[in-house]
């Protein structure tokens, strides 16, 4: 662990190792594995306050593994995640949830969605009107509020 | 000891600020002591690409989360519903929806009319003037001529129906039931220094924009014009009495921490239907040794959510997903009593938009929609940005042993005991949670949505703390009068979701600010003779 890096290096590979588990890089959708270098470095700058429990799954997942994640076989690799998924818990959950929203956030993954890569503020979006003629059968009804 | 002020008001959030800027009027010496601080809105979620993840962390909408300075700590493990709530000027009107529908007239009469809970000692009528002022100064859109509700006349145009809506409402329009678009306070145009929506999507924790109403940019900067004080982290402890059983001021603990009294003539407690009664459960003394108004013993008691029944689908078109407000419509069709339904009472059904891709992720993994591996990505494109749904909002009844007391251990930063929340979902609203995940799942159909997912109750769903401290003419039976004064201490006056007899099935922020307003007109119509 260092003042950059709450983690120690074990527990950064094994996070870079099942970050790739959950998320694997698509030649098909043309997008990176969750294992990617820039989305590794967000999850370590960001752990903040979800490092605790962070560290709590990947311990756990040590324990499953008996070994470190990457150095085991593909089989044996997707064996020890399923093995985690379904243990579950809240330390878990927020290991998952950590991956899950640097991954949902990096500019690449972001466009392959075909959304922009920014934040909501200033831009905004453009909502359409809609259809208001929807509303006709509803203005025909009569009042349904109980008077009282 | 300082100089005493004319009223002190304990709270800056939705009915704190409209008691503020209503006797504001009065031009007597006004302060108000708020535990949070001024917010920036250059800072909010939205504002950066982390908007998403930090619903997860510093804009969690529960306060053990979050656990922000201002924030206190609640025990809730004894509870299906989680309270979540902001302290900061502006109070948890900076993290709402803007949902903004009223009660009915007949959530006023559920003891005449259903045979169950009590009547209020005040109606509908009595507040209609009072939702209207409310209605201008929050700004509200809307849409007039709704059958559902009785008519009112929002000041502003309501929200697009945008794609959801539009799917939505055929869908509804299928079954042949009720829909209107849902007033909110989302400013639809630019209205009274506000700018209009700009479809931030990120509504809830927070306006970037400034579209959403919130009382630190409707309510407070009129009453500060008009020479209300506000102090800003302050804390307060517990509220003093005299000799002769009257509030005397307040015990808080300001910026720096330092215990500090202030007199007060009259004292009003604006701090939500956990934070009131917490308040004057730490409020003792030899005069009052189980609480300060608590002759009854009802402070606390009667605590009631609004237990959400969400169900969702997802559908093969695109929604409107994070890209717009996520209020859309209200349906009214089960409201209104119908006893062949197995309960009395109802529930408004409130219809989403979508979540963002990070929410969408989060929440698929969860429910085992979206798997690990080599599927992920498939199975995500389907989901995200295909998501409808809604939620039913169901009237709680209240029950005396759903409650708010003191914790024994926990406590805040200052030392001062925390809530704790003993609180099961009634037999009566569990049938109504059945009744609407069924009729909700008839919409989703008629939507053709797949993959349906419920989340009953919303797990971090109590964002409506009400009955409390609830108003009636009888002190056995009640804790302050019909007209927000305390049963026990005639200069003591309470104006927030406390004083509700019952919950109706609306989002409440509306009819506690029309509360709120009722109370201190009554107020100034008896300056003369306040505490005979």
């Amino acid at each position: 662990m260092s003042p950059d890096n709450p983690l120690s290096p074990a527990q950064s590979d094994d996070l870079r190792a099942i970050a790739g588990a959950i998320i694997p890089a698509s030649a098909e959708f043309d997008v990176p594995g969750a294992d990617d270098p820039a989305i590794q470095a967000d999850m370590l700058a960001t752990l903040g306050r979800d490092a605790g429990p962070v560290r709590e799954a990947l311990d756990e997942m040590a324990r499953l593994a008996e070994a470190p994640l990457a150095s085991l076989d593909p089989a044996r690799r997707e064996a020890v995640a399923m093995e985690l998924r379904a243990k579950g818990g809240a330390a878990v959950a927020t290991l998952t949830r950590v991956v899950l929203q640097c991954y949902y956030r990096d500019d690449r993954v972001v466009r392959s969605l075909g959304l922009e890569p920014r934040p909501p503020y200033p831009k905004g979006h453009v909502l359409e009107d809609g259809d208001w003629s929807l509303l006709d059968p509803v203005r025909a009804r009569s009042p349904m509020w109980r008077r009282a | 000891m300082t100089d005493p002020v004319d009223v002190l008001i304990i709270g800056a959030g939705a009915s704190g600020a409209a008691v503020a800027w209503s006797l504001a009027d009065t031009k007597m010496h006004i302060l108000c002591l708020e535990q949070g601080g001024w917010m920036n809105p250059e800072t909010y979620p939205s504002t950066g690409r982390d908007w998403e993840a930090r619903s997860f962390g510093d804009y969690s909408p529960s306060p053990n989360i979050r656990a922000r300075p201002e924030d206190y700590p609640i025990n809730d493990d004894n509870s299906p519903i989680k309270v979540v709530n902001f302290n900061a000027v502006g109070g948890s009107t900076i993290m709402y929806t803007a949902h903004f529908p009223r009660l009915h007239p007949s959530d006023f009469r559920v003891k005449s009319l259903d045979d169950v809970a009590d009547d209020w000692p005040i109606d509908y009528q009595a507040l209609a003037p009072f939702f209207e002022e409310n209605d201008r100064i929050m700004g509200v859109s809307g849409l007039a001529g709704d059958p559902g509700v009785p008519p009112r006349n929002p000041p502003m145009p309501p929200l697009p129906l945008g794609r959801s809506g539009a799917m939505l409402a055929k869908a509804v329009n299928r079954l042949g039931w009720h829909w209107w678009p849902s007033d909110t306070t989302v400013a639809t145009v630019d209205y009274e220094g506000r700018a209009r929506c700009i479809n931030l999507g990120h509504c809830t924790p927070a306006c970037a924009q400034g579209a959403k109403a919130s009382t630190d940019i409707t309510y407070w900067p009129i009453a500060r014009r008009a020479g209300v004080e506000l102090r800003t982290h302050c804390r307060v402890r517990e509220i003093t009495t005299d000799e002769h059983s009257m509030a005397a001021g307040v015990v808080y603990y300001d910026a720096d921490g330092m215990e500090r009294f202030q007199a007060a003539h009259v004292v009003v407690v604006a701090c939500n239907g956990v934070g009131t009664p917490r308040l004057l459960l730490n409020s003792t003394s030899g005069r009052f040794p189980n609480g300060l108004a608590n002759s009854s013993g009802l402070v606390g008691k009667n605590l009631m959510f609004h237990p959400y029944a969400q169900v969702y689908g997802y559908v093969a078109e695109e929604t409107d997903s994070n890209r717009a407000p996520p209020t859309c419509l209200w349906s009214k069709e089960f409201y209104e009593t119908d006893k062949s339904r197995g309960f009395v009472r109802g529930y408004t059904f409130q219809f989403g938009r979508g979540v963002g891709p990070v929410v969408e992720a989060v929440a698929s993994e969860a429910k085992g929609l979206l798997p690990w591996g080599a599927g992920h990505h498939a199975a995500f494109r389907r989901l995200n940005g295909h998501r409808l749904g809604l939620s039913a909002i169901c009237e709680d009844l209240p029950e005396e042993h759903n409650r708010v007391t003191l914790d024994p251990i926990l406590k805040d930063t200052h030392g001062v005991p925390a809530p704790r929340i003993d609180y099961k979902i009634g037999e009566n609203t569990a049938r109504m949670m059945e009744h609407g995940i069924a009729r909700a799942k008839e919409v989703l159909a008629a939507a053709e949505a797949t993959d349906i997912c419920v989340n009953s109750p919303i797990l971090y769903g109590g964002w409506h703390l009400l009955g409390t401290a609830r108003m009636g003419t009888d002190p056995a039976r009640s804790v302050v009068n019909e007209w927000g004064r305390s049963h026990d201490v005639k200069n003591l006056f309470i104006v927030d979701g406390s004083v509700f007899v019952t919950s109706g099935g609306v989002n409440p922020t509306s009819t506690i600010q029309a509360v709120a307003l009722y109370i201190a007109d009554q107020m100034k119509q008896r300056l003369a003779n306040l505490f005979d």
